[in-house]
């Protein structure tokens, strides 16, 4: 009886210390992002409390127009070391954007058709070898990656495309293309591969070609799960640095031509935050960049989020 | 009960963390002044010369393995403050001390510091090697880097689309740049950043329409402008010979000063450093020799 009531005892502690030890696990990570947002937000906010600071960096200064052009046009620069700094959130966000948006366009089609055909035609064999083969682009440091971009690829796309500028935010979007390639493909394998078997043959059943069951049955049915990786390849492309840093030319232009280099948020914390003097407007502007990355980052995830979700209610017939 | 302890933990570490946060940037004032008795040597200032500083250290220690010579950047303006807080036995600066900074050591110590004139800089201006251009005046170059000349037509070269390429805003080179040659203006927005010499000169070798400054011992695989101070004068290329005469235009003297006139172990260094093979350890990583010229200047 003594015994027993004992070894039960034990592997109740046991089992309350594993539950806790798991809990603890879960929490770091939790508390991990609330601590990075805590000091990126108290890094930043001096641009909005701090009246010393803000005399050269405000919300006015990001946003507006803060200079001219050799031609004496008003325009939005960025040009923190000068006589009067000028902080403008503008080129590196148009920057960013750029990127962001060329890596869309070469990735998703590039990923999307290649989970297709993992999925749905590649015989079984060739398909043990496409999926991982993929899947090791993931593994691809990405300053190998941007190194790669600035040796070799800016060479072949501006003998392609006749650039005048080498590198560029066609180049750096290729480069984070290759990036993302294996996110989207990874997630929308997954999702395709998800789709019920009885919902294919019942299509099959009923007549319709294979082509119609792909593009009007499974894909979707896969389409919350497409677009997850789609929103997630673009959370890691909107946050990539190395390869941006290395591959985009790094000047803050306002234009939006895509043969222009370009200087993107993540890329300008990286360059100029490790030289930066210590509490000066010009650090806590960096930090106030970070802070709207991550925000940018975080709206995006929460929107992509809330699609997936409302996707994934409206297949299974639920009105939200 | 559980979940409040873990909130508690949670606190806890925000706390923690906070205060070392706080912590962080206070400097440390310990003075590092009574090192001159003891066996290590601190130098402070010029991001630029860090480098520098570091190899004369490693270079001056292999034959003096018992001595310590500690080399930290921050900027000459920090190595400046160091100097008259008494925490840094030498102080490099990219720039000659201030008027200001020098009475203000007057006011404190009651002599003058020490300058001493250990290195020269010279800075290149790159284009690509098809480039028929072979020298720009200096106002040329600003007005290339400002964004007002667009096309080497502009300049009495072949037509076609200038491509400037320039440092990381934290370069020293990037700050003598824009104050000695932009003067003080804003780089083009155009204007593309790259992260170190190696990769200007790449950039520069790789592009027709390149043009790009750095030091003048990297220079390979592109060409190098003579350059004119004005229309007039005649156009200097970066040789050695040129640079370390000064009549480049595009150099600069890199500074060690000193508090006191050295003794000891410290003067020990700075007789190594200003002699043949000092000066000559310097020319491995880009700077050049002053040669012949007066070392010390008590100056004004």
């Amino acid at each position: 009886m003594w015994q027993r009531a004992t070894s039960r005892q034990r592997k109740h502690v046991l089992e309350w210390l594993a539950e806790k030890a798991i809990l603890a696990t879960a929490l770091v990570s939790i508390l991990s992002i609330l601590l990075i947002f805590y000091f990126v937000g108290r890094k930043a906010l001096p641009v909005l409390t701090n009246e010393v600071i803000q005399q050269t960096a405000n919300l006015t200064e990001f946003f507006t127009p803060n200079g001219t052009t050799p031609e004496g046009q008003s325009a939005f620069i960025w040009q923190p070391i000068s006589e009067r700094p000028k902080y403008s959130f503008i080129p590196l966000l148009i920057g960013t954007l750029k990127a962001t948006i060329v890596a869309m366009l070469v990735s998703v089609p590039l990923a999307l058709l290649a989970a297709l055909y993992s999925t749905e035609y590649a015989p079984r064999q060739l398909r043990e070898y496409i999926k991982p083969a993929i899947e090791l682009l993931a593994g691809i440091p990405s300053v190998v990656l941007g190194f790669f971009a600035l040796i070799v690829m800016a060479t072949w796309l501006q003998k392609l495309f006749q650039f005048e500028m080498r590198l560029n935010a066609v180049v750096s979007g290729c480069a984070l293309g290759l990036a993302i390639i294996p996110v989207v493909y990874t997630v929308a394998e997954d999702a395709l591969s998800a789709v019920p078997r009885a919902l294919r043959e019942a299509s099959f059943a009923l007549g319709a070609t294979r082509a119609q069951t792909l593009l009007r049955v499974i894909l979707p049915a896969a389409l919350p799960g497409i677009f997850a990786g789609i929103v997630l390849g673009f959370g890691r492309a909107v946050g990539e640095t190395m390869i941006v840093l290395m591959a985009s030319g790094n000047a803050a232009i306002t234009s939006w031509n895509p043969a222009d280099s370009i200087r993107t948020m993540s890329a300008t914390v990286a360059a100029e935050l490790a030289e930066v003097v210590y509490g000066s407007a010009h650090y806590h502007t960096l930090f106030a960049l970070g802070a709207l990355l991550f925000i940018i980052t975080f709206i995006l995830n929460s929107i992509g989020d809330w699609i997936v979700g409302s996707l994934n209610a409206r297949l299974r017939g639920v009105r939200r | 009960m559980q979940r409040a302890r873990y909130f508690a933990v949670l606190l806890i570490c925000l706390g923690l963390l906070s205060t070392c946060a706080k912590r962080v940037p206070q400097p440390r004032n310990q003075s590092n002044a009574s090192t001159k008795t003891s066996n290590s040597i601190t130098i402070k200032g010029s991001d630029t010369m860090v480098l520098l500083g570091q190899w004369w250290a490693e270079n001056y220690q292999q034959a003096h393995p018992q001595l310590i010579v500690q080399v930290n950047g921050g900027g000459s303006g920090t190595g400046i403050a160091a100097l008259l807080n008494g925490t840094t036995d030498i102080t490099q600066s990219s720039r000659p001390l201030r008027d200001s900074e020098r009475s203000a050591f007057r006011a404190k110590y009651n002599h003058e510091l020490i300058e001493l004139k250990v290195a020269l800089d010279g800075l290149g201006i790159y284009v690509h090697e098809s480039n028929p251009l072979n020298e720009l005046t200096l106002a040329q170059v600003r007005e290339i880097y400002a964004g007002r000349i667009t096309d080497w037509q502009g300049v009495g070269g072949t037509p076609g689309k200038i491509l400037l390429y320039s440092r990381e805003n934290n370069s020293g080179t990037y700050e003598f740049f824009k104050e000695h040659v932009l003067e003080k203006e804003d780089f083009a927005s155009r204007t593309q950043t790259l992260s170190g010499n190696a990769a200007v000169i790449n950039a520069v070798s790789q592009d027709r329409g390149g043009i790009g400054y750095g030091g003048v011992a990297f220079a390979k695989g592109v060409k190098t402008l003579a350059i004119k101070r004005d229309s007039q004068s005649p156009a200097i290329p970066p040789s050695f010979e040129y640079v370390t005469s000064g009549a480049y235009p595009i150099s600069r003297f890199l500074y060690w000063y000193l508090p006191n006139e050295p003794t000891g172990e410290v003067k020990k260094l700075v007789d190594w450093v200003l002699s043949q093979a000092g000066q000559n350890a310097l020319q491995e990583i880009g700077f050049f020799p002053i040669g012949q010229i007066d070392h010390v200047a008590t100056s004004n």
